[in-house]
């Protein structure tokens, strides 16, 4: 009934529109464009120049705070944050230029009757200059970039690194740390049974000094603790549907796929008390708790977080884990208080 | 080939009609209900973003039982949005726009009877007509309609289990895809060999408009890439119905361990993607080339670099089909492979920066006629480029590591391809419409039309690049879960309102589309003033398009203000028809 209704508003509206068709006549005007239209539309379209510049302008400004804090939480990814200023600052400067140019043209050139256009059909020098001036630029960028994908991606050079398995399901993750011998036992979906919800395989002696993190009686596993300054190896599973385990304060994704392990790496540089002391941290936290408490909600402090960021189901948009790095005594400290699987069982 | 004589029945002149001007119309107005639905859909789940737990009547109206108290749920949620996605890509942009232009001007604008297949045509738009009615009809099952993304991932679109919109919502969008490619097959066959074969005297490869061109080179990517889509939606039918595990392995769901072993799920991508980055060529390729036309057309000034254009089209086509991996960066590829796809990603800015700069060349000292068709071309530069550019940061594998699929890359492949092609169709269709109906549109609606279109587009999509940055994912049904996206949300209401006022100003367009069809003013022959071929037909649709003889060519079609070694025009006006032989003293472009 109400679709009904609605539909019917929306025919109204179209009626309307029609009516005012027949209002303005249709016989109006010089075929192609009058010299009065082309006047005012040139004068909209520098308009239009005025707006995007002044979205730019207030999205760089205003939408500042709303932003990651600066500060990368990981070794490597104050490398991605220099290539990304980089790219940001030509992508912005080639918008900025280009977008002048357009609407600049347009205006400028507005038809006036009488005028001849310049028949220009071709240069090969202008051509050249700007297949070669990109062709340039995309070197040097393609170069810088992969030096830090590699850099990024490529853990064979790490020295002790601390081994983490995440496990990922609907609508939550799990945990393993690698433990005294640093190395994951086996797991398989095919041995999840009882508390065991990770499939870890007890006849793998490597298993026996792991520590899960596992969710127990409809309990999820509240926060995972990282040490700082030591390399982190991610090994992600997926129990069911592909996820993705997103943490962007350390520029760090990397999928979830079933029926394999993927792999992603890096160093958290700041603890979770130091990044909230950061100023970018502060003047956000600052904002949302202002907001929430004009909502009424409580406030909230900064935590590092993991997001499922690869569509997995109707709970996506909430599965999520509180990471919490700390000085690596600290870590130690924690992990030595948490049960390994053989303790477990 | 055609018969002009036999008797046209009602049926066989407005239903089954073989006629490639009728087919185009056809093409054009299923379009342009698909899009109603797809745009319609996208302003129900931005309300839903900007206003998470707010009731809205028209929420309950339209969703029945997934909106129960004004409220959507998750699930329907992801719904629309995957089959909003669908029907944009695909339903409007694929097919409402190759499908009328190219049915509608290549044989026009290359001096043919028709196309080389009329029953072939025919049988193209029927099938296309058969998936959009499947694709509709699986918005009513019980379960909902497919819900993983337009992308279709497996295990998640594989599993009834994993979410509901999986079940029969999945298994009729399969089959309506499959229905789809079928019919996109047998319309690009059709207009490569009409385009190979069917070209009038005189009409060289290197004479055609840019239009053509681009129309061919998508037909041909199409070829290429439709196949791999069906190949792999036909093997994850197997997987749902038949148990096969092509791209299913060790899962675990609902509490029971599932047989499937030995598949992947990265296969999967890599054939989905192997099409779908073609794909957003096959969507702005045709609006490109549209744009082209009038761009030249209204600067009353020849393309600029006709050649580096052709070039670039051909370069864009090839390139496209060797950087699908840029879609899969951070799926635990090889990383030496991700280092390829960064490289080929990233050369294809050259060719498409190429294309913005002949563009801009082209308005310059021009004698531009800005009207609606020339506003929407020259809006299509412009968020081309701006759309275009963050494709260097999407493109670098190490910055996707921090914004594959935020946010940032909604923004940004709305804008390139999106908001491109939906600008480069409605201009098309401004200036195409006194061929398609014989009849002009009003202008002062387009004028209208184009300005609320252009600013809520930029409203809507512009500050969506940095709600992205600020970390916000993809497919969120909403972004209170996490109380970092709190500042994000008085953002997300200012883009909810541009996008609500977008979404009804398309009402004005088809206010005047519809009205112009039945009382516009009658078109005359060549209402622009242009060179092309097409607007020698008579204004009167007949078959076989041209009374008598089809009229020969002599000439590239981009003839504007050519002026003599006196510097007078040729012929007292500003344009030269490709009709008019090569004048004494004239030297040929
Ligand atoms: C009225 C204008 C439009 C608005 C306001 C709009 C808005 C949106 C938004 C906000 C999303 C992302 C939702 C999410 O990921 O949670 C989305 C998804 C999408 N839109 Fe649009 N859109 C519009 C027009 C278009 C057009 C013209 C296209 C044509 C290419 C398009 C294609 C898509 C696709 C492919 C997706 C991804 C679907 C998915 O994630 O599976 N949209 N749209
Ligand atoms: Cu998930
Ligand atoms: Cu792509």
């Amino acid at each position: 009934m109400k679709a009904l209704f609605f539909t019917l508003i929306f025919v109204v509206i179209a009626v309307a529109c029609w009516q005012f068709v027949k209002l303005l006549g249709l016989t109006k005007g010089d075929q192609i464009a009058t010299e009065k239209e082309n006047n005012i539309n040139g004068w909209l379209m520098l308009g239009l120049l005025g707006f995007i510049y002044g979205l730019m302008i207030y999205s760089m400004y205003g939408a500042k705070d709303v932003l990651l804090p600066q500060l990368s939480a990981s070794a490597e990814g104050e490398h991605i944050d220099l290539l990304f200023k980089m790219t940001m600052t030509l992508v912005l400067v080639v918008q900025f230029v280009m977008q002048f140019f357009i609407f600049y043209f347009t205006f400028k050139y507005r038809g006036i009757k009488g005028r001849k256009a310049y028949f220009f059909a071709d240069s090969h020098k202008l051509e050249m200059i700007w297949t070669i001036t990109p062709a340039i630029v995309l070197a040097g960028l393609i170069i810088y970039g992969l030096w830090v994908w590699n850099e990024v991606m490529d853990t064979s050079d790490a020295e002790n690194p601390l081994i983490v398995e995440l496990y990922a399901k609907q609508f939550q993750w799990e945990a393993r740390y690698a433990g005294a011998d640093n190395e994951l036992g086996n797991a398989s979906v095919r041995m999840i049974e009882g508390t065991n919800t990770m499939g870890i395989d007890f006849s793998d002696k490597n298993a026996n000094d792991d520590i899960p993190l596992m969710v127990s009686e409809g309990k999820f596993v509240k926060e995972l603790h990282l040490p700082k300054g030591r390399k982190v190896i991610f090994k992600l599973r997926s129990q069911d549907v592909l996820h993705s385990a997103f943490m962007p304060h350390f520029r760090a994704q990397m999928n979830c796929v079933p029926g394999m392990v993927t792999q992603f790496a890096f160093t958290p540089s700041v603890t979770t008390a130091e990044m909230r002391l950061n100023k970018d941290t502060q003047a956000k936290f600052k904002h949302i708790n202002e907001l929430r408490e004009k909502e009424g909600k409580e406030a909230v402090e900064f935590d590092y977080l993991l997001l499922c960021n690869k569509i997995c189901g109707s709970s996506h948009y909430n599965m999520q884990l509180k990471i919490i790095v700390d000085e690596e005594a600290d870590f130690n400290k924690w992990l030595a208080g948490q049960k390994t699987f053989a303790q477990l069982n | 080939m055609s018969d002009h004589h036999h008797k046209e029945t009602y049926v066989t002149k407005y239903i089954f009609s073989q006629d490639h001007k009728m087919i185009a119309k056809q093409y054009l107005i299923t379009g342009i209900i698909m899009g109603v639905i797809g745009v319609f859909m996208s302003m129900l789940f931005r309300l839903q973003l900007s206003h998470p737990e707010q009731s809205f009547s028209i929420i309950e109206a339209f969703l029945g039982r997934a909106g129960e108290g004004g409220v959507m749920t998750p699930d329907m949620y992801l719904s629309l949005v995957t089959i909003h996605g669908t029907i944009m890509v695909f339903f409007v942009l694929t097919a409402g726009l190759s499908g009328t232009f190219s049915n509608l001007l290549i044989p026009l604008q290359i001096g043919a009877r028709d196309m080389a297949s009329g029953f072939l045509n025919m049988i193209s738009y029927w099938l296309f007509f058969l998936s959009s009615v499947v694709m509709v009809i699986s918005l009513f099952v019980e379960t909902g309609p497919a819900s993983a993304g337009w992308t279709i991932y497996p295990p998640l679109s594989a599993l009834p289990q994993a979410m509901s919109g999986s079940g029969l919502g999945m298994t009729l969008w399969l089959v309506s895809m499959a229905i789809f490619i079928a019919s996109s097959l047998m319309g690009a066959l059709n207009y490569i060999v009409t385009v190979l074969n069917l070209r009038t005297i005189g009409m060289k490869m290197t004479r055609l408009p840019l239009t053509i061109w681009a129309f061919f080179v998508t037909a041909i990517i199409g070829v290429v890439s439709f196949p791999v889509l069906l190949s792999a939606a036909l093997l994850l039918i197997f997987d749902r119905s038949f148990g096969t595990s092509f791209f299913l392995s060790d899962i675990f769901i609902s509490g029971e361990v599932l047989h499937y072993k030995g598949g992947s799920p990265i296969l999967f991508q890599h054939l989905f993607w192997f099409l779908g980055h073609p794909e957003v060529y096959i969507v702005i390729l045709p609006a490109l080339g549209i744009t082209s036309e009038i761009i030249a057309t209204n600067s009353r000034k020849p393309i600029f670099g006709y050649r580096a254009m052709i070039m670039s089209i051909i370069a864009i086509a090839f390139l496209s089909t060797i950087v699908w991996g840029h879609h899969m960066f951070v799926t635990g590829m090889n990383p030496f492979l991700g280092s390829v796809f960064t490289f080929t990603t990233l050369l294809i800015a050259i060719p498409s920066a190429v294309k913005g700069f002949n563009y801009i060349t082209t308005l310059w000292k021009g004698n531009l006629q800005l009207n609606p068709a020339m506003l929407f071309s020259i809006g299509l530069v412009s968020t081309f480029i701006t759309g275009g550019v963050t494709g260097l940061i999407l493109g670098d594998s190490a910055l996707d590591i921090n914004v594959h699929d935020t946010m940032f890359v909604v923004a940004h492949f709305h804008l390139v391809m999106g908001v491109s092609a939906i600008l480069g169709m409605f201009a098309g269709v401004y200036h195409w419409f006194p061929k398609l109906y014989g009849r002009m549109m009003n202008k002062d609606l387009g004028y209208l039309h184009f300005w609320f279109t252009a600013i809520s587009a930029y409203g809507v999509f512009f500050p969506m690049h940095f709600i992205g940055l600020a970390g916000l994912p993809r497919r969120y049904y909403n972004n209170t879960a996490f109380p970092i996206f709190d500042d994000l949300l008085h953002i997300n209401k200012v883009i909810t309102v541009f996008a609500l006022i977008g979404g009804l100003a398309q009402l004005i367009f088809l206010a005047n589309f519809f009205f112009s069809i039945y009382k516009g003013k009658k078109a005359s022959k060549n209402p622009w003033n242009s060179t092309t071929l097409e607007w020698t037909a008579p204004v009167e649709h007949m078959h076989g398009n041209w009374p008598g003889e089809i009229p020969a060519v002599h000439r590239w079609s981009y003839d504007y203000s050519k002026t003599d070694e006196n510097g007078e025009l040729w012929g007292g006006q500003d344009f030269t028809p490709q009709t008019v032989p090569i004048r004494e003293g004239e030297e040929e472009f």
